[in-house]
């Protein structure tokens, strides 16, 4: 890292691009072009994923982060609106403020995080490595990151499935299954509730 | 200086993050503030990642040599494999940290669960309120409290 390599080059050029998206995401009041640029920006660090060894991330991140989110948010945006409503600038100072002093925080605990590609660091050094040997005896398929995945931790991986259901759930009960929710009716016997109310009334 | 050389990516990475930060406080509209949010995700998947990276390393994917003699694994090559091995046989092969990788998978498809249902939500406030903006949210709130009181 201390001369400019391709590699480093490719590393500023990714993240200028990611820097510049997300300013973009932060002005923009197009909320198509905000969704898209959401998209994008998915796409670019599944881009640096790959220059960072992290293959398996990568595709998944492009499949999930910018192939499915997209297409949610496009479908939320169709049934909301198109434009973003501007915020006054005497809105926008506190949240600027609390935002800075936290990155000025991250930024003072900057000097304790690991070299970047340092081998012996504590996070790169124990339990990753072990994993790599393990895989080569005991599960013996090349993929380091399924063998972890599926079986190492493949409770973490059954827990993920049923946050997925969870919240196939939660939107079925939010939604409705059919598009209708908020005009749905109980009808205990036939009947319907609201009319049964009236006749009460009268 | 140095320090900032040798830790650019993490504090290029705190910049994405706070921006992504920004548009989930300033933004009043639902939809960008789960945009802001998704953001702030990704940015926080770039500082795991970033971690786990080895200098020379390779992506975890064991190569045929270290499979074979387990039996395991691809018992037929045996032309390819002699190749592979004059090449490389003596020299130690580096792979980057694998378990970031994996805890990151799983974020990245709860964290699509999450968006799933925050985006049901904001349909649901747009079928309720007519509105996808906080401030008219909070107006007819006020306006449904005042009514509500004089009755």
């Amino acid at each position: 890292m201390s001369s400019l390599t391709p590699a480093f080059i490719l590393d500023i050029g990714l993240l200028a691009m990611l820097v510049m998206v997300a300013i973009a995401v932060v002005r923009l009041r197009s909320l198509f072009a905000i969704v898209m640029l959401q998209g994008v920006y998915s796409l670019i660090s599944a881009a640096w994923f790959v220059s960072l060894d992290a293959v398996d991330v990568a595709f998944t991140e492009a499949a999930v982060g910018a192939g499915i989110s997209t297409v949610l948010m496009l479908g939320a945006m169709l049934l909301t609106e198109r434009e973003v409503k501007p915020v006054p600038m005497r809105r926008q100072w506190a949240p600027l403020f609390i935002v800075v002093v936290t990155g000025m925080a991250m930024f003072y605990a900057l000097g304790d995080m690991p070299m970047f590609g340092d081998a012996n660091s504590i996070a790169n050094a124990t339990l990753g490595v072990e994993y790599v040997e393990a895989t080569k005896s005991q599960i013996i398929i090349p993929n380091v990151v399924s063998a972890v995945l599926a079986s190492y931790r493949g409770y973490d991986t059954f827990g993920e499935t049923v946050v997925i259901f969870v919240a196939g759930l939660g939107i079925v009960l939010l939604l409705g299954l059919n598009g209708n929710a908020g005009r749905w009716r109980a009808k205990p016997n036939g009947q319907d509730i609201s009319q049964i109310d009236e006749q009460d009334i009268s | 200086m140095t320090m900032v050389f040798e830790h650019f990516n993490f504090a290029v990475v705190i910049v994405l993050m706070m921006t992504g930060l920004f548009a989930v406080f300033a933004s009043h509209n639902m939809i960008k503030k789960l945009v802001g949010l998704s953001v702030f995700q990704t940015s926080v998947f770039l500082l795991y990642i970033s971690i786990s990276k080895v200098t020379g390393g390779r992506p975890p994917v064991l190569s045929k040599k270290e499979l074979h003699g387990y039996g395991g694994y691809d018992k037929a090559g045996d032309g390819a494999d002699a190749a592979y091995k004059t090449v490389s046989e003596t020299a130690e092969i580096i792979y980057s940290n694998p378990l970031p990788h994996v805890l990151i998978l799983t974020a990245i498809v709860v964290g699509v669960a999450t968006l799933a249902i925050g985006l049901a939500l904001v349909v649901r406030t747009r079928e309720e309120y007519g509105s996808i903006e906080e401030d008219e949210i909070d107006a007819y709130n006020y306006q449904d409290n005042l009514e509500g009181a004089s009755r």
